[in-house]
């Protein structure tokens, strides 16, 4: 998003408010320990975990805004959350 | 120059309507309620090409007005106390949009409790919204204002709405001789708005967008970048006036036998009528007092006032308004709070005098005994308190 005057912006601009940046806890994924159950991705509010190519759950970090609940859902306790260098 | 004695708001409503919006929206609210009924009368008679939008309340007022301009219209409200206190909201939102409007305020008291008389607590208590403020002595510069106002508000270097105020009742409901400039000469000043962004189907823009923590600061930041620059955009237009019509309005603040002056005093609006009449009484019994009146207050022309009071020994602020809570142990006023800043690390005291609220008369006795009491050193205070109703 450009900062234009009068905070205008083309149609499809809200697209760039990426909630990556709300993050102050970053989710790590601890595949070995994954029973690829799901659940973080059932429960993630942003909707930003799949099933990646390589059939490992993983997170899109440019949108996970690090509320923790896939960790504290994980029942492998699988997730960790990490306070994040920026 | 032709002077007409006219009522102020009926002045300033035929000010609005040489500046040619074409989009009015109001509620009527006294004291402010002559002007809209006027420009009603104005829009009805064909004499201007305006929407005339009546609305329930200010905050679709000021809300109308905003889509107006948004679409690149110029807009024109007016509003007062209460009135103003309903638009907050849209006061802010218009700011950060950037879209520009020049809205007279008939400055009145905020309740409770309720009081239709004058002070400036209604814009004062708006001066944080983003909005240009210019404070009017008398008619003749309340309606100069309103052409002023325009040309400033939609400078692209600002982009700003402009709030003109002007003492509800001591101003809007008293004749005054006023000089009205013809619909040339206004044209020849004041070019058609021509906006930097509007709404178009053809081009389609989202306006006040929502901004994450991202850019949330950065826009806050350039907000306040276009007020600093109103400062020299103020200036410029004031002085062009003054070439044209001869009335020059470039100094944000004005210095009245400030010449060798040791005591100023320091106010905005039509009390320093009162205050000048009073300093010229002092000066002829050899008192060195002057005035130092703001007629911008946003921006705050901090330098300008750091200048102007830049040899005096002390400084009397007459504050109509008050910012409740503030000051520890004694009350302040929003005028010598942001002296105070501006003044910071000089050793003038600056003593500040809560005054006139709601309507109380202030005469040429209050101003000289506020002098004396400044001389002693003895302010901070409100002035004129009813004890014995206490
Ligand atoms: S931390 Fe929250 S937002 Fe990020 S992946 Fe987990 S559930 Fe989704
Ligand atoms: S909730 Fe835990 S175990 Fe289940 S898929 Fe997600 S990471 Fe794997």
């Amino acid at each position: 998003m450009a900062l234009n005057v009068g905070c205008t912006a083309p149609p499809g601009r809200a697209r760039d408010n990426r909630t990556g940046s709300w993050r102050v806890f970053i989710p790590r994924f601890d595949h070995e320990a994954c029973s690829k159950c799901g659940m973080c991705q059932l429960v993630c509010p942003e909707g930003c975990i799949s099933e990646t190519e390589g059939k490992e759950f993983a997170p899109d970090y440019t949108y996970c805004k690090g509320c923790g609940l896939c960790a504290e859902e994980c029942p492998k306790t699988a997730i960790t959350m990490v306070q994040e260098e920026k | 120059m032709a002077l007409e004695i006219m009522e102020g708001s009926i002045a300033i409503a035929q000010a609005v309507r040489r500046c040619r919006p074409q989009v009015v929206s109001a509620y009527p609210i006294t004291p402010q309620t002559h002007i809209v009924e006027s420009l009603a009368e104005i829009v009805a008679n064909g004499e201007l090409a305006a929407d005339y939008i009546t609305v329930e309340s200010e905050f679709s007022a000021l809300s109308a007005c905003v889509g107006a301009v948004a679409t690149g219209a110029r807009a024109y409200s007016a509003t007062t106390s209460q009135g103003l206190a309903l638009m907050f909201e849209v006061c802010f939102n218009m700011a950060g949009m950037r879209l520009p409007l020049v809205m007279t305020i008939a400055n009145r008291a905020l309740g409770a409790p309720l009081s239709i008389w004058n002070d400036q607590q209604d814009s004062i208590a708006l001066r944080d919204a983003g909005w240009l403020q210019l404070y009017a002595e008398d008619n003749q510069e309340a309606v100069d204002l309103h052409y002023i106002g325009y040309r400033v508000a939609e400078d692209h270097r600002v982009l700003l709405p402009t709030m003109v105020c002007f003492d509800g009742f001591i101003l809007s409901h008293t004749y005054e001789p006023v000089d009205m400039l013809s619909q040339e000469e206004v044209d020849a000043y004041l070019p058609p708005f021509v906006p930097k962004y509007r709404l178009d189907a053809a081009n389609p823009v989202s306006m006040g967008m929502y901004a994450t923590p991202d850019y949330y600061l950065e826009f806050r930041y350039e907000n306040d970048q276009a007020q600093k620059r109103a400062l020299e955009v103020v200036r410029e237009a004031g002085r062009e006036f003054g070439k044209l019509f001869g009335r020059d309005y470039s100094d944000l603040v004005e210095s009245y036998r400030m010449e060798d002056a040791e005591t100023a005093i320091v106010a905005m609006g039509s009390i320093c009528g009162t205050t000048k009449d009073a300093i010229d009484e002092m000066r002829a019994e050899g008192k060195k007092v002057g005035l130092v009146r703001i007629r911008c207050f946003r921006p705050f022309p901090a330098e300008d006032l750091k200048a102007a009071l830049a040899n005096v020994s002390r400084i009397a602020v007459l504050d109509k308004n008050i910012s409740l809570g503030a000051g520890g142990a004694t009350p302040r006023g929003a005028v010598a709070l942001e002296l105070k800043d501006a003044l910071y690390g000089t050793s003038t005291p600056v003593l500040d005098y809560i005054i006139a609220l709601g309507g109380r008369d202030v005469r040429i006795e209050d101003i000289k005994n506020v002098v004396a009491a400044c001389e002693a050193g003895d302010g901070d205070r409100f002035y004129g308190l009813r004890t014995e109703v206490l």
